[in-house]
């Protein structure tokens, strides 16, 4: 039962952190429908900013918390406007080798500048955050992210729902060309759609960092991870990706504690291609009905 | 009308079956037949042993990019997984000649033809989904494909690799580099020649109707499940013919080749080639495959240079960057490919002294 519970607690732990990198992916695919393959670079990316400014620059904490928010939030905006822009109207393939291209270079320049071994932050997470029940143990960085999704949660819902520019965004996320007969300013809305996805991304790579210590390669390969959590959860729904990371966060423990060890890294795919063919819009997603 | 000798500046069509036909004027069929002499003659006797691998090289990868075109740049279905598709070409004939002495003249067609099954298995989701769902279907069946490769161990023997016997046709042995450019430009030369041909012939047109517009093509008649299914097939069996080649090539195989990045570099060499252009396909196999050669010399020169390892730098990723810089840069710029600059390279020398 301890067995069960603890793989239970982790699994939910494991979820939040897939739900919560899968967070910045949806908000671009709501706001510009681009599949974006770099995610987990931009994960990476986020998390080596973090570092440096603590390691090499021995800035304060949340000094460097804030900086690099605003540096992802420019890089955010710089990638649209250099390699997406051009891109607007053009074929799907484009978009996504696009972003597959951009997602080589990031790698390679990360690992150019600071190299592929693992690095860990230093620790400054208060101990209160630490949760003990029974024989349950949940370290503190997993309340944090327990925290930080929730908080986020309601933010993008409250900024989705009511603020002008939330509805802009999904205005031209459902159809580009009424939102700019409408008068709505479609480059803005992407350039600005980016810049808060790459922060919230780099946001989830500092968590993740935390956790796991910052690696190019463990960061990438969640980046991948991110597709089966938005399928399950629906593509264009941020509450969608954290149940759906949830989900996959618990079916890869549990598979891989009562079943096999090696199956759990491919369980999310199966049930990708299984959640596809039944229900191809995910839990939360909206339906578009199309038959081809 | 009679063939023309030249292109001439317009369009002078005056029938379907010139509209179709592959060589508008006999120079370019002189000129194709020179080329390939020229190759066949000259290349396996002059080049040395490592240019002449690279050549082999591009020569395999040109056959699965092929397939992978008439996939994406003419039914317009985006495959992550081709990648896996030629792993499982390369194991099924490791497989079929190391277990059943197949010789390699029947298990390279019959890897094709069990890869085209594997394919059409991971095409099924193309019955409902389409673009990006459709992709991201094929990227979690590149994940499953290479999960089975490993973890099948009585079949597939896991991490420790299959070793191949080398092809032999009537006592004649084919090893070395020399007597696998045979095998591989002949192979090339069919597999194009046939590429070319389908995309003429009614499932070509078909192909090309589902990719402009899936339902006016349902709309036209094109029952486009099974044209998008036949499709997954031909491009897998391409796959699966290359990576078999691949494999009696290299001799020993595992599984670490086909991963992910192998399907990202087939769709690159697609874009930079050209997408819906066969010889753009060859130029883009010869693009990247040269990429890569070139910038692992270039890295291995950097690291030598002694500025550079004082500084602790390490110049291997600059590998990764340069190529995906490539795809970024050739997307961007010029998103019709090599094909598109060789098309006006070309008419640039027609149309001088007037040439745009």
């Amino acid at each position: 039962m301890d067995f069960f519970l603890q793989l239970l607690v982790n699994g939910i732990c494991i979820g939040l952190l897939y739900g919560i990198s899968a967070m910045g992916f949806v908000m671009i695919f709501k706001a510009s429908s681009v599949l974006n393959f770099a995610h987990g670079e931009l994960l990476a990316l986020g998390a080596f900013f973090f570092l440096s400014l603590v390691t090499w620059g021995k800035l304060p904490i949340i000094v460097s918390f804030l900086l690099t928010l605003v540096g992802c939030f420019l890089l955010g905006f710089l990638i649209e406007k250099f390699f997406l822009r051009p891109l607007i109207g053009e074929k799907l393939i484009f978009v996504i080798m696009l972003t597959v291209g951009l997602a080589a270079m990031f790698k390679g320049l990360i690992l150019l500048i600071w190299g592929g071994n693992l690095h860990t932050y230093p620790p400054f997470l208060p101990d209160a955050l630490e949760i003990e029940l029974g024989s349950i143990y949940i370290a503190p960085v997993y309340s944090m992210t327990l925290l930080i999704s929730v908080v986020f949660l309601v933010l993008f819902g409250l900024f989705f729902k009511k603020s002008s520019q939330g509805i802009y965004m999904r205005s031209v996320a459902d159809n580009q060309k009424a939102a700019l007969s409408l008068g709505v300013h479609v480059r803005r809305v992407f350039a600005l759609s980016w810049a808060i996805a790459a922060m919230v991304a780099c946001m989830s790579g500092i968590v993740l960092g935390i956790i796991n210590g910052v690696n190019v390669h463990d960061l990438s390969a969640i980046g991948l991870k991110v597709f089966p959590v938005v399928i399950l959860g629906g593509l264009d729904s941020i509450g969608g990706a954290i149940i759906g990371g949830i989900i996959i966060g618990l079916l890869e423990t549990f598979t891989g504690g009562y079943l096999n060890p090696s199956l759990r890294d491919v369980v999310p795919y199966i049930v990708l291609v299984f959640i596809l063919m039944v229900k191809p819009y995910g839990l939360f997603g909206l339906v578009e009905i199309e038959r081809v | 009308m009679k063939k023309m000798s030249f292109h001439p500046c317009g369009n002078y069509r005056e029938s379907y079956a010139e509209e179709l036909s592959i060589f508008e004027t006999w120079f370019g069929r002189v000129c194709l037949g020179g080329f390939l002499l020229l190759l066949f003659g000259l290349a396996p006797f002059f080049l040395s042993p490592y240019l002449l691998y690279i050549l082999n090289n591009i020569g395999i990868f040109a056959i699965a990019a092929i397939g992978l075109n008439i996939l994406i740049g003419y039914t317009g279905q985006i495959s992550l997984g081709h990648g896996a598709f030629f792993g499982v070409g390369a194991y099924a004939a490791a497989i079929l000649a190391t277990r059943l002495n197949v010789p390699f003249y029947l298990s390279i067609p019959a890897a094709g033809f069990i890869t085209a099954l594997v394919g059409m298995i991971f095409g099924i989701p193309s019955g409902r989904l389409k673009g990006l769902y459709l992709t991201i279907a094929t990227l979690a069946g590149q994940f499953i494909i290479e999960y089975v490769l490993i973890q099948w161990e009585s079949l597939t023997m896991g991490t420790m690799g299959i070793t191949l016997p080398s092809p032999s046709i009537a006592g004649w042995t084919i090893s070395g580099d020399k007597m696998f450019f045979f095998l591989i430009f002949l192979s090339l030369v069919a597999t194009t020649w046939f590429a070319v041909n389908i995309m003429r012939s009614k499932f070509g047109r078909a192909f090309i109707a589902i990719r402009d517009n899936d339902r006016a093509a349902e709309g036209m008649g094109i029952p486009i499940f099974k044209y998008k299914l036949l499709s997954f097939a031909i491009s897998s069996f391409y796959a699966g013919f290359a990576g078999a080649i691949w494999a009696y090539y290299m001799v020993s195989i595992t599984t670490e080749p086909f991963n992910l990045g192998l399907s990202v570099e087939f769709i690159a060499m697609v874009i930079i080639g050209g997408m819906g252009n066969i010889p753009g396909a060859i130029f883009g196999a010869t693009f990247i495959t040269v990429l890569n050669e070139v910038l692992r010399y270039a890295t291995g020169i950097l690291m030598n240079v002694s500025v550079i390892t004082s500084m602790g730098l390490n110049m291997a990723p600059l590998r990764e960057f340069v190529f995906g810089l490539a795809i970024v840069l050739f997307i961007l710029l010029e998103p019709k490919g090599l094909a598109e600059l060789w098309r006006i390279l070309r008419s640039s020398f027609r149309l001088w002294p007037f040439s745009y």
